[in-house]
């Protein structure tokens, strides 16, 4: 089993979500990206589980999935929020709070 | 095993890109789910077969169709790509800049590091997660399921209309 391959790969998994929160425009490209954000600390946390023989590493795994599913849904809402209030998706477009 | 491993970073990595360069919001998705399964199947990898499963029935099963409504609903005002109602994503080279120095700076920071290169023999056992949730672990279990409740509340008073229904459009 390899740490370093698989931890390299949960790096490039965050490195390319940084990317996504920094270029998308549309708001649910945003929160795609946040996803594998996420994904890529829970990748972590269930690698060292395994590497270091942790059951703790797993339950912040568990909280993690949970927490993702908590911000998917209010990220959500707001979207649906903001197409109805703001008429539009694009997070640079939405200037509700400018005087 | 190691033949495994390279499959499936391939198939993260790959969906990885393509969620983040899409232009095409629904096929991001789409790719988005090539990601989680991925992920999952490195769980099983590593073997962790409980978090593989709720991997899949948590994040495939729900966020992924959540997010697929919320991209139909919207679809509207989405505009077609090309046109000038879908402008292009910003700050491109920036982006592909500042996420290399990050994965560089991660990268430096923990290949050197010596990890054990035998990992336990025996897996940790879903009994002893089930156990740790409802003993140590206790309070951040019950905080999780307050948020849950707070985040379901917080979802429908925001996706809501206006009380009455009759909203001005």
């Amino acid at each position: 089993m390899s740490v370093r391959l698989i931890l390299l790969l949960s790096h490039a998994l965050f490195a390319l979500g940084v990317y996504g929160v920094l270029t998308r425009r549309h708001a649910i490209g945003l929160l795609l990206s946040i996803e594998l954000i996420l994904n890529a600390a829970a990748l972590n946390f269930v690698l060292f589980s395994r590497a270091f023989g942790h059951v703790e590493a797993q339950a912040f795994a568990l909280f993690i999935i949970a927490l993702a599913a908590c911000e998917a849904v209010v990220g959500l809402a707001i979207v649906i929020g903001l197409a109805r209030h703001a008429h539009t998706v694009f997070a640079d477009q939405v200037d509700l709070l400018k005087g | 095993m190691t033949f495994a491993l390279l499959l499936l970073a391939a198939m993260v990595l790959a969906g990885a890109v393509w969620v983040v360069t899409l232009r095409n919001l629904f096929r991001a998705a789409l790719s988005l789910g090539v990601v989680l399964l991925g992920v999952a199947g490195l769980f099983l990898l590593l073997e962790a077969e409980f978090l593989a499963f709720v991997q899949i029935l948590i994040y495939v099963g729900a966020i992924l169709t959540l997010v697929v409504f919320a991209i139909m609903l919207t679809a509207r005002l989405q505009g077609t790509p090309g046109t000038a109602a879908s402008p292009a994503s910003r700050q491109r080279v920036g982006g592909a800049l500042a996420a290399l120095a990050l994965f560089a700076v991660l990268a430096g920071a923990t290949q050197p590091l010596l990890w054990p290169e035998a990992p336990p023999a025996g897996a940790v056992p879903l009994a002893a997660l089930g156990q740790q949730l409802v003993t140590r672990l206790i309070l951040p279990f019950e905080v999780i399921s307050l948020v849950f409740v707070a985040a379901i509340v917080g979802a429908i008073a925001i996706a809501s209309g206006p009380p009455g229904g009759a909203r001005p459009r």
